[in-house]
């Protein structure tokens, strides 16, 4: 409290904490970031794969996604952005790639970064692969993995279920 | 004016500590509500879900609720950032206009997941309340005091709803607290926010709950003995705490009024009273009499307060008592802000 001018000021910041729950039905999925492993969830009704698994829910279907799936490593990438803005805290040298890609047996995509290849080479249908950071660094979030990567193979045909619905 | 009717109801059992998330709160309660209406997801016309995001701890949490009700083909929702029972409101607004036939209303309140004594103290006047932190619970206490100095209600009256909303939770599988206890017993514990003693407040609990409301024919073919909504009104007091009497609720007073609370016998009222001298200043203000109308036969909010789905449970429960016949004209009462500032009054009759 400060009083100048004859005016009494009060600052009174608030502040609330809470206990966050990722959910049983996610759970699997960010245990298995924190161990190296890309698990997606596979809706019982219209079996499609989710990775990331949302809610734990199917939003199509209003259905649990009960059934884990291991998906990946490997990806193609679905469409992307090639960022050439500078900003503050910006961790990543400019021009990168931020791509959305579908993991090889996931039907929706999921977004991640694009290096070690030139960002003009970066295309719809490239192969990507993931690159884990060290071990020590892995925790229940996709940043266990530090970039995708392109694998050399020849570009795939989208064409997969998360187009198709 | 159609005549609309709550249909089919469901509820969850009260939680504390859930590991669920509030998606996976919703997702069955709708799902069941909607198989109790013995309809499919895609008859339904409009959506309408209470929540909020200071519980969550997130913004727009809300927006994710819309993957538990499912969203393809797409569907007609909105959201108030409320309790459900204003969620009802909207719903009904909606079938008044004719645009569709059947909605679902729902709501989730995870009120332990977070100080939810603190993140209440929200909704009181952001600028002189909110930043001295003064605590739901202690705003109501300062109600407490001001009824007890009036000589509205008693120590021993108060007790007396807590002893009555426990025993009568005995038989409500979605309560928490739930036991016989005695007046005596109770007023021997201490006060933990004076004049407030722990019986005096209701238990924060995770829960969710939802309800389909359908319009005319279609509520006459979807349910036996439809709760037609006879009337339903929404009244706010000032803000201002010191600008109000806290021993009288002119809001709820109008809204019952405004609802025809007064003009038949009223069976059953479920009332949602955060604390107990809450529920003696509702009764009053909506002319109800205990000795002819049963108060809160679930047990009340008093014994399971899932903040945010707690007013659309008394619609849950008062529809119910349609339903299966114990009431044939019940009031359902929801409130929302320090000290009863908002409240919401509907009346239901059975055929």
């Amino acid at each position: 409290m400060s009083e100048a001018d004859g005016i009494v000021r009060l600052r009174q910041p608030i502040g609330v904490e809470y206990s966050w729950s990722a959910g049983p039905n996610a759970t699997s999925h960010l245990s298995g970031l924190m161990n190296g492993k890309l698990i997606g969830k596979r809706c019982p009704s219209c079996t499609l794969v989710y990775f990331p698994p949302r809610n734990g829910v199917c939003p199509k279907c209003a259905a649990i996604l009960a059934e884990d799936v291991e998906v990946g490593p490997k990806g193609t990438i679905s469409t992307f952005c090639v960022v050439n803005v500078p900003f503050l805290g910006q961790k990543v040298k400019i021009p990168y790639v931020a791509a959305q890609i579908v993991l090889d047996g996931a039907d929706i995509s999921m977004q991640h970064l694009i290096q070690e290849c030139e960002a003009d080479e970066v295309r719809i249908g490239m192969r990507v692969e993931p690159v884990w950071k060290d071990r020590s660094e892995w925790g229940p979030t996709l940043e266990s993995i530090a970039h995708f990567r392109p694998t050399g193979e020849p570009d795939a045909a989208l064409g997969s279920k998360a187009g198709e619905s | 004016m159609r005549d609309v009717a709550i249909v089919a109801t469901a509820q969850r059992p009260s939680q504390i500590g859930t590991q669920l998330t509030s998606v996976e709160l919703i997702l069955p309660v709708v799902a069941e509500a909607v198989k109790n209406a013995g309809i499919q997801r895609q008859d339904v016309g409009f959506w309408c879900h209470g929540s909020c995001d200071y519980m969550s701890g997130q913004p727009f949490s809300f927006v994710a609720a819309v993957d538990a009700i499912g969203a393809w083909p797409p569907i007609v929702e909105s959201h108030v950032e409320a309790d459900g029972a204003l969620a009802l409101y909207e719903a009904w607004v909606k079938l008044q206009t004719g645009e569709c036939d059947i909605a679902v209303v729902f709501a989730n309140g995870k009120t332990t997941s977070g100080p939810i004594d603190r993140i209440l103290t929200l909704q009181a006047d952001p600028y002189f309340v909110t930043p001295l932190w003064p605590g739901f619970d202690a705003m109501a206490a300062l109600q407490a005091r001001a009824c007890l100095d009036a000589g509205v209600v008693t120590e021993e009256q108060m007790a007396e709803v807590a002893v009555r909303s426990r025993r009568d939770a005995k038989s409500n599988a979605v309560a928490h607290l739930k036991g016989d206890y005695t007046v005596d017993e109770l007023l021997s514990g201490p006060y933990t926010t004076a004049p407030l003693r722990a019986h005096d407040c209701s238990v924060p609990v995770d829960g969710a709950n939802a309800v389909v409301l359908a319009a005319d024919d279609v509520a006459r073919r979807l349910a036996k003995r439809p709760a037609w909504i006879r009337g339903i009104d929404h009244r706010i007091d000032t803000q201002r705490l010191g600008a109000r009497s806290l021993t009288t609720s002119d809001s709820t007073r109008i809204a019952a009024e405004k609802a025809g609370v007064g003009r038949d016998k009223v069976d059953v009222a479920e009332i949602y009273a955060p604390y107990t001298h809450q529920e003696l200043l509702l009764r009053s203000a909506m002319g109800l009499d205990a000795t002819t109308t049963v108060i809160n036969p679930s047990g009340g909010a008093l014994v399971a307060n899932p903040a945010m789905a707690a007013g659309l449970a008394r619609f849950v429960e008062a529809a119910e008592a349609v339903f299966a016949g114990r009431a044939d004209r019940a009031v359902a009462h929801s409130t929302s802000g320090p000290c009863l500032q908002q409240n919401l009054v509907c009346v239901m009759e059975g055929d």
